[in-house]
């Protein structure tokens, strides 16, 4: 983790700081405070990053503090030691074991998991298994209602009570514009839809599942987008798993972000491209990467590479951090590969008018080889697309497999990306969509201020919609799920094996729908279990900012 | 006084000497350079920036021919049910998997109508964060209770089932014994699990058990790997590329006999099968407790979107961690899941449309034998049949445009067929082109002795 300790880029420096011969330098150009090393104090100086950015870019990830990483490592081995006991008690029949166990005529059968496996299941996660999979039973907006669960043998089993907690204040959805929503000009338009196309299409897109509806869809989607053409399929996960490998293949290079999404790792593998990680957002290590892979070509062989292919995300789910994608593209001219750009949170989050990460740097849209992104998150629906020129959907088209082997989106669905998609827009002759990527702006930039202020160590961009919130300890993961959940507050809470073993936390997803009340209900609740929990492991106090240049997505800041 | 013994205690010599060499060894260990692996040949750095700038990658993708097969899609205006209007031109369908007709059922349509009043349209979550909906546990017990089975868990994507639900078991270093003719999704899974895969000719028992005995010497000289190597067999009920069934009576006596666990994909004969729908096991009267994991797309027979897998819980829960699909990707919209929950409940009230269709696929088997040109391949109660080319003219290319011109007749008469489509290259057992004739509920015998004879009428103008 890089520590807050910047340097100030001198002013006579800013127009040098365009693509150099060599290494872009990384340090100085990211320049975003200063800090008076004989106080602790620090005063938040934002200089306008010249050259390849046009915003300033302030993304930080606070150092673990080392008591706390000690006493993470203390609490992980206490709950080791406890799991050995407890799997030697059920083993020896002192205790019950609760686990579902094989048939009786199978016993001689090679064991179906290994004990090792899910040593991790059934003595860490089982214990705080109540956080996760918690069931709902309303549109998933900005206020759900969830069925109440309750385990009377620790978490191995559940029941419903039968009771419904009411009007649960959601950060956990990814619903980020706020169209997950049960009466409105999308839902009218589905409902229209459904009833004249039916739930289903029961075919693949080539063979007799190509509705007119797709065809209209994908049309929207590129013009939303500023690219050739688009095309769209059922489930994200799919989108990338099933067309990666229609893209590169033996004898390509894949270059991955360290902290990409488990679907771009799975459809690296299965394409059969050779994989380089470079480290989460660094560039230099990206260059680095490329240089080799040019200079010395295929391992052993020498051969030059077909291809070479970047994976990147816009924004990354579990650290809030945004791609810096100027130095991406800069990077990938230079050395002529290819981009494929994930913009699975950050399509409808991002950007003034929530075209994504490519308009939030303010960039031109054919620089990116292959937009992918989901409709899962700020359209309210479900599916991928993927956009870019024409060769290259006129290729997905015929060789992806997607297209070839799995059914074809569901109409209604359909709609409701295509509502939401003009909603956004502005076409539907309502300023909805405008006011709902302003409000979500505002949103984000006051709950991580106050966050921060509360004292809290939170990762990210100062622009993502996703916020997390670090709790490092094993047992406060399960201890702030539950005591928000108390305070009728539903957050996500998320450990190893999705983070780093001592990097648990819990995860904000804010929402366009959330109002400002809300917010701040959350907060208070939020500085309560703080407190109760001693979450504020922050050791730098933050001053209010000074110098911030105006743009479009700031708003007035107003103190409590 | 006392005399200091000058004998102090010295060291053999040979110590001494090896001591010194130790020494000079570290110092020399500590001075000389690091010897890097990678870059062996020392290029400087004007010659590294010449091989960047001399560097050529291939284009992205290579261009696709215009008249390539697959990249002009049919163009469906309004919904894909039993008339379909096709490229503008009104069409009785044959090509989509609707088989008991549930896509334009107004129950179906009316059930989901309520989940989107209710719910909207996505769950915005994955099942873990909040997108885990009382529909979805509704489902999935329902379906559980149908195939009756402990449990039963959902995917929101049918290509993602078989294909997340694989890996989930079969790592590094296990056994999987497939069938020839396994559809892609399962060869997807099968290359996510890198697991050693052994493909065993199209339902050919005596291949398999060839296979099995081959395993087992190889067991035996290695006694500790056999004891930890997990083994497989993935089949089909009804396969999407043949249009017949496995036999699954025998496969269970090899499963006993050699220990390896069965996974079994039902997309096709889900609700189709079976006195009550229930797939190839109640067609054969076996135990479903005997079947490891049963998986199928709710695509098909349900007239749904996504999939699900079932069987003990033992075995299925295991996936609620480890199923990538499951695990990483959103929740299937409530509204599809209440489209199948309606959907089961049409097939539990009347079990009498799993005779009707069989009747009608038993009819059109019939009407289609004797077709100068084309043969048909498939069980007579198959509701998904192919059409193959009795003699091929020699290359794919040119089977493919043949039969795409008696498609196109057919299409013209009113009668909307479609070929088999697959990605050519990516097979590992690539089928001979066909055409796809798919039989539902919904179409009546006249319908059906109407295709019967355009395709004979078809046949002729194009073959002969």
């Amino acid at each position: 983790m890089t520590d807050l300790k910047y340097r100030l880029a001198p002013a006579s420096e800013m127009s040098r700081y365009c693509f150099p011969n060599n290494a872009v330098s990384g340090d100085a150009s990211r320049c975003v405070c200063l800090i008076d090393s004989s106080t602790v104090e620090e005063i938040n100086h934002i200089v306008h990053n010249g050259g390849l950015y046009k915003r300033p870019f302030n993304e930080a990830f606070e150092e673990t503090p080392m008591l706390v990483a000690v006493l993470t490592y203390v609490g992980y081995g206490v709950l080791t030691l406890f799991g050995y006991l407890r799997d030697f008690m059920r083993q020896w029949k002192i205790e019950k074991c609760q686990n579902a166990t094989e048939r009786e005529e199978q016993k001689d059968f090679v064991p179906l998991y290994q004990d090792f496996e899910n040593f991790y299941n059934r003595n860490l996660y089982m214990r705080i298994r109540d956080s996760w999979n918690r069931p709902i039973c309303s549109v998933p907006g900005a206020k759900v209602d969830m069925m109440e669960r309750v385990s009377h043998d620790y978490n191995w089993t559940f029941t419903y009570t039968g009771r419904v907690i009411k009007d649960i204040i959601n950060m956990g959805s990814y619903n980020y514009l706020g169209f997950a929503q049960k009466t409105g000009a999308c839902q009218e338009a589905a409902a229209k839809v459904l009833s004249q196309y039916g739930a289903g299409v029961c075919s693949t897109r080539q063979e007799m599942g190509n509705l007119d509806k797709h065809e209209e869809l994908e049309k929207l989607v590129a013009r939303f987008l500023g690219v050739e053409s688009a095309m769209a399929y059922g489930m994200g996960f799919a989108t990338n798993s099933m067309n990666i490998p229609a893209l590169v293949g033996k004898g390509c290079l894949i270059l991955s972000d360290e902290l990409n999404h488990a679907s771009l790792v799975l459809g690296a593998r299965l394409s059969g491209a050779t994989i380089r990680i470079f480290k989460h957002n660094n560039m230099q290590s990206l260059e680095k990467l490329l240089k080799d892979a040019i200079v010395h070509g295929q391992p052993r062989t020498r051969r030059p590479w077909k291809k070479i292919l970047i994976l990147v995300e816009g924004i990354y789910s579990m650290e809030g951090s945004i791609v810096r994608l100027p130095e991406v593209i800069a990077l990938k001219k230079k050395y002529k590969s290819y981009l494929y750009l994930d913009e699975a949170h950050s399509i409808g989050a991002l950007g003034p008018s929530g075209r994504g990460v490519v308009e939030y740097f303010g960039l031109n849209p054919e620089d990116v080889d292959v937009m992918m992104g989901t409709f899962t998150k700020s359209f309210g629906a479900a599916g991928g697309y993927i956009g870019g020129k024409k060769e290259l959907i006129d290729y997905l088209r015929t060789y992806s497999h997607s297209a070839a082997y799995a059914t074809s989106m569901s109409p209604p669905v359909v709609e409701q990306i295509i509502t939401s998609v003009k909603c956004i827009m502005g076409e539907d002759g309502t300023n909805i969509g405008r006011a709902r990527v302003q409000q979500l702006a505002e949103n984000t930039r006051y709950f991580r201020r106050r966050l921060k202020e509360m004292g809290f160590i939170i990762y990210g961009n100062e622009d993502s919609p996703v916020v997390p919130l670090m709790l490092y300890m094993p047992a406060k993961i399960g201890a702030f799920g539950r005591e928000m959940l108390k305070r009728n507050i539903g957050v996500v809470v998320v450990g190893f094996p999705a983070t780093p073993i001592i990097e648990s936390r819990a995860r904000f997803c804010l929402s366009a729908a959330h109002t400002k009340e809300m917010l701040d209900t959350a907060l208070k609740e939020i500085n309560e279990v703080g407190d109760l929990l001693q979450l504020k492991y922050s050791r730098r106090r933050l001053v209010p900012l000074l110098d911030r240049p105006f743009d479009e997505t700031t708003y007035e800041e107003t103190e409590d | 006084k006392r005399v200091r013994d000058t004998r102090t205690k010295l060291a053999p010599a040979y110590h001494l000497i090896l001591e010194g060499i130790l020494i000079l060894w570290i110092i020399r260990l500590l001075f000389s350079k690091t010897y890097k692996l990678q870059e062996r040949s020392d290029l400087t750095l004007k010659e590294k920036e010449e091989l960047i700038e001399e560097w050529q990658p291939e284009p992205l993708v290579p261009p696709v021919p215009k008249d390539h097969p697959a990249l002009n899609y049919n163009i469906v205006s309004g919904p894909p049910t039993h008339i379909i209007t096709v490229n503008g031109k009104e069409c009785i369908n044959f090509a989509s998997f609707n088989f008991l007709g549930l896509l334009n059922n107004e129950k179906v349509k009316s059930a989901a109508q309520a989940s989107l009043k209710k719910y909207g349209v996505g769950t915005c979550g994955p099942r873990g964060f909040y997108g885990t909906f009382d529909v979805h546990l509704e489902l999935e017990e329902r379906l559980a209770k149908f195939m009756r089975t402990e449990e039963a868990i959902i995917y929101s994507y049918g290509f993602a089932t078989i294909a997340s639900a694989i890996p989930a078991y079969s790592k590094r270093g296990d056994i999987v014994f497939v069938d020839e003719a396994a559809c892609f999704a399962i060869q997807k899974g099968l290359q996510a699990s890198r697991s050693n895969i052994k493909l065993f000719k199209h339902n050919d028992m005596a291949d398999l058990e060839r296979l099995l005995k081959e395993q087992e010497t190889e067991d035996q000289k290695n006694p500790r790997k056999a004891r930890v190597t997990r083994r497989f067999i993935v089949v089909e009920g009804l396969y999407m590329n043949t249009g017949d069934i496995c036999p699954l009576p025998e496969l269970i006596k090899l499963k006993y006999k050699y220990k390896v666990r069965i996974f079994l994909e039902e997309s096709l004969s889900f609700g189709v099968l079976g006195e009550h729908g229930r797939g190839i096991t109640e067609h054969f009267g076996i135990n479903i407790d005997d079947i490891d994991l049963i998986s199928a797309n709710m695509e098909n027979s349900l007239a749904s979107i996504g999939g699900f897998c079932c069987g003990r819980s033992f075995i299925i829960d295991h996936q609620r961690l480890s199923g990538q699909g499951y695990c990483f990707s959103a929740s299937l919209p409530p509204l599809l899941a209440a489209a199948a929950i309606e959907a089961l409940n049409i097939m539990e009230d009347s079990p009498d449309i799993f005779q009707t269709l069989r009747a009608k696929c038993e009819r059109i088997h019939k009407a289609l034998q004797g077709i100068s040109g084309l043969k048909v391949v498939g069980e007579s109660f198959s509701p998904a049949l192919h059409l193959q080319l009795e003699e091929s003219c020699g290359s794919r290319e040119n089977d493919v445009k043949l039969l795409k011109r008696v498609v196109d007749y057919c299409m013209n008469s009113g009668i909307a067929l479609t070929q088999a489509r697959y990605l050519e290259k990516e097979e590992k057992c690539l089928p001979p082109p066909s055409i796809r004739v798919v039989i539902t509920v919904e179409q009546t015998e006249q319908e059906l002795d109407k295709a019967a004879s355009l395709l004979k009428e078809a046949a002729q103008s194009v073959l002969n």
